[in-house]
């Protein structure tokens, strides 16, 4: 059981730092100041997010373990985060839709683990969700804006859906740690309502939903871009362990 | 400085309220609502924060500015603790507090029923621009030069300006 506790609580903390390291990436390159400063904040609201669950996950495991140490001392098979969050960011479409798809996913996974039964992820939950609110609304107008917007933008959306929908099932199928925590089925159903609206709005067709999907992330059986995020976020502490400003 | 034997809840409450936000300097952390309680035992002093936002970079600043102002009035056994439950709303912030804040050129948040439902486009309310006090404005960007601010601009005086956004 504390197993598994420890086991999600860092799944959920991976999810939320490589989501906000993948955003952080776009800072300087926004195409406009206003959506570079929103992309930032956004990876900001992750990166605080991922801090108090690696907290709480270091004070299960105990002895040396801290934040830092489970953020930047652990190879990719130890990463537990969905595919979806470490695929490139792509161009503006495809980080558009990785942010929908995702923080749609979150909104109803927090409102969920708002009310579960350890304090400490209802808390982190409860908290994390008035965020997600506002990167869901961002999210979802820009999907609306870019799918109903010029043939340009509809095609760029198009090939975005293409690319990432096979990697959303697997936010779905529960991983051996998760079953104590949390309902996928209800979040699951929510997040297909969510989408359906969303993508009737901005115009686009939802692709067949029995394709096949990827998995393996939770398990960390991951895509070959992971290594690459966490070579670059990690190379400093390794390097330079106990390094401060 | 305050004697040992003079530690009250209230004196610490008082001496909360001289330390300010480091992002919006005009806001004390008591204007903010940020801080949720304070407990006096004999000399130990434990004072109960919440973060704005996970991710608010302000915090260990704010949590090292406490134990500064408390050091310097000669409170020196502070314990600081930190919860994310209940979460932090912008209904905290004191009407003292939104009166700064719009004095400074920030326009100070709503009550919250009004907008922080993810409903899409057309659902914002009218934000009123702190300079000239038109509600002809319109919004820039949800997110702004800080995780706790929204962009907007005034159409009649084009004044652009920070609002600080309901939560």
């Amino acid at each position: 059981m504390k197993e598994n506790l420890i086991n999600y609580t860092t799944h959920l903390a991976d999810n939320a730092l490589i989501m906000g390291q993948r955003l952080g990436e776009w800072c300087g390159h926004g195409p406009i100041l206003e959506q570079d400063i929103a992309l930032s904040n956004i990876a900001l609201d992750y990166v605080g997010q991922a801090r108090n669950f690696y907290q709480y996950a270091a004070e299960l495991i105990g002895g040396d373990a801290t934040e830092d140490s489970l953020a930047y001392f652990r190879n990719d098979r130890e990463y537990k985060n969905n595919l979806l969050v470490e695929l490139p960011n792509g161009d503006w479409a495809q980080t558009i839709l990785k942010e929908f798809f995702f923080s749609a996913y979150q909104f109803y996974l927090y409102q969920q683990l708002q009310t579960n039964t350890d304090e400490r992820i209802a808390a982190i939950a409860e908290k994390s969700l008035k965020e997600v609110t506002y990167h869901l609304k961002w999210s979802s107008e820009w999907v609306i804006r870019l799918g109903d917007g010029t043939d340009e933008s509809k095609k760029r959306m198009e090939k975005a859906i293409d690319e990432l929908w096979m990697f959303t099932g697997e936010l779905f199928e529960a991983a051996e740690y998760e079953t104590d925590f949390v309902d996928l089925t209800s979040i699951k159903d929510k997040w297909n309502e969510r989408v359906a609206s969303v993508f009737e709005e901005a115009t686009l067709a939802i692709p067949e939903t029995k394709t096949w999907h990827q998995t393996g992330g939770k398990k960390g059986i991951h895509t070959e871009h992971l290594g690459y995020i966490l070579a670059e976020m990690q190379v400093l502490p390794r390097t330079y362990p106990g390094a401060t400003w | 400085m305050i004697q040992q034997e003079q530690i009250t809840t209230e004196n610490i409450w008082s001496i909360l309220n001289t330390v300010t936000d480091p992002e919006v300097p005009v806001l004390t952390i008591l204007d903010l609502g940020i801080v949720r309680d304070v407990k006096v035992e004999e000399r130990n002093v434990e004072i109960v924060i919440t973060p704005t936002y996970s991710g608010c970079p302000a915090m260990d600043v704010i949590s090292m500015n406490i134990r500064m102002t408390l050091l310097q009035q000669g409170i020196s056994n502070i314990s600081i603790k930190q919860i994310l439950s209940p979460a932090w709303t912008t209904d905290w912030m004191t009407e003292a507090g939104k009166q700064k804040l719009k004095a400074y050129g920030i326009a100070p948040p709503q009550y919250k029923q009004a907008v922080c439902e993810p409903e899409l486009f057309g659902k914002e309310e009218a934000i009123q621009c702190p300079l000239c006090n038109s509600y002809n404005t319109r919004l820039v960007s949800q997110f702004g030069s800080t995780a706790c601010k929204a962009l907007y601009q005034c159409n009649d005086c084009k004044e652009p300006f920070d609002y600080f956004k309901c939560h």
